[in-house]
């Protein structure tokens, strides 16, 4: 069995899961956000290792190449990389507003600020 | 830091997996954008460790190790890494994509026509997607007039950021000039080399990035006023959906931009190009945008803390007199 063809996937689940991790138990909201931004970065390398055709060039038609990597994942996550960084802006935000509303960005803090008021 | 290292690792490792246009995002999103964000955000709310029980970490690593061990036996049946006879290769899509598409379009570039012709109506949702988080920046934390009034240097207050770090200084004004112009080069040279709407706006907010950094937010804001970013923002969705109006006007669907002019081949071509160019005014805006509302709001805070620091130390003054 050839295995070493799977290390990619493997080192997508290793990222998957730390960025996993990390969202599940800090109560930091900012390493929350750092969470999700592991989560997202690890699915755009497993898409992009979808991608890989062994030989393949860049897709960019050139005469007497045949051989190229699938386009259609790269689109995706080309713009998912963008869409990305702007939803990572509204979170950041978000916790700028709670920050200056509640004092503090640690989750269990402001739910206790929530249950006196 | 550590994270602005990894994008552009994993940028690195785009460009070797093919992936051209990808990593150009990637390089400079990664490890300008984000990491500008994540630390002004730190710098804003500040660090505090404190203990708590570690029960909730011991459930979150049982949790995250078994999904890990369940994503791990799926890999077993994946098709192997580039593997050219994998489901995803085969597909008759991917097959028009790679052979067709060129011959349809008369753009070399296969990932262009596919992000903003045949996949036009994704492409419009994401850039939809970017002028709503840009608009929801605005709303959660936009510009808003300072509590204190302007700062004054009689107060004592004077804005180090435009003077000091001389070599800062030389080495931006030298980098800045051929970033904004490499933005615009692959803007539209999209079609043909790796490059597009995208690539484009995250460039040349990276270059607005550094000039931020260097100079401060009351300089940059001299130079591009916000009010004008605000309507660039919108200014991109109108041309995108503006291409979109006119091919229905003339007969055609949403989108199908073979209506344009009589030629198919130079009528999906310009298409292409007019919905780039709205993708990249958006990107750029709402990304530049973006930065200028949050150095604005750190501005902010340090202005009122080193106000507070004034007050107090003026009571200080007057008690002890």
């Amino acid at each position: 069995m050839d295995l070493i063809g799977l290390f990619n996937y493997w080192v997508f689940i290793v990222l998957m899961m730390s960025g996993f991790y990390l969202l599940l138990s800090a109560r930091n909201l900012v390493k929350k956000i750092i969470g999700v931004n592991l989560f997202q970065t690890s699915v755009f390398v497993f898409y992009i290792s979808t991608a890989n055709v062994t030989g393949g060039a860049v897709p960019i038609h050139d005469e007497g190449i045949e051989v190229y990597s699938n386009p259609l994942p790269h689109v995706l996550i080309l713009t998912a990389i963008v869409v990305g960084v702007a939803s990572t802006a509204l979170g950041l935000s978000l916790i700028l507003r709670i920050k200056a509303e509640y004092g503090t960005i640690e989750e269990d803090e402001v739910d206790a600020q929530d249950v006196l008021s | 830091m550590l994270f602005g290292m990894y994008s552009l690792v994993s940028a690195s490792f785009f460009v070797v997996v093919d992936a051209a246009d990808v990593a150009m995002t990637e390089a400079a999103v990664g490890a300008g954008v984000s990491t500008i964000l994540m630390l002004s955000t730190l710098a804003a709310t500040g660090y505090t460790v404190r203990k708590r029980p570690p029960r909730r970490e011991l459930l979150a690593i049982v949790v995250a190790i078994a999904v890990g061990g369940a994503l791990l036996y799926g890999t077993l049946d994946m098709p192997r890494f580039g593997a050219p006879n994998a489901p995803l290769h085969q597909h008759p899509v991917a097959h028009h994509y790679i052979q067709v598409s060129p011959k349809e379009t008369g753009i070399p570039n296969m990932v262009t026509p596919l992000l903003a012709s045949y996949r036009g109506y994704d492409t419009f949702g994401e850039v939809l997607v970017v002028f709503t988080a840009g608009i929801g920046v605005l709303a959660l934390i936009g510009r808003r007039p300072r509590e204190n009034g302007e700062l004054a240097p009689e107060d004592g207050f004077v804005d180090h950021t435009a003077t000091r770090h001389r070599v800062l200084r030389v080495v931006a004004k030298t980098l800045i000039p051929p970033i904004l112009l490499y933005a615009w080069y692959i803007q539209a040279h999209g079609d043909y080399g790796p490059g597009g709407g995208f690539q484009a706006g995250v460039v040349l907010a990276a270059g607005m990035m550094l000039y931020l950094l260097i100079f401060g937010v009351d300089r940059t804001e001299k130079l591009v006023r916000p009010r004008t970013l605000e309507c660039l923002i919108a200014l991109g969705v109108l041309v995108y959906g503006g291409v979109g109006l006119v091919n229905m006007a003339q007969g055609g669907n949403f989108l199908d931009y073979r209506t344009l002019v009589h030629d198919e081949k130079h009528a999906i071509h310009y298409g292409i190009l007019a919905v780039e160019l709205g993708v990249g005014i958006t990107v750029a805006a709402v990304m530049t945008t973006i930065l200028f509302t949050f150095a604005g709001h750190l501005r902010n805070l340090l202005g009122t803390a080193y106000m507070a620091n004034l007050s107090r130390r003026s009571n200080q003054g007057a008690q002890s007199a």
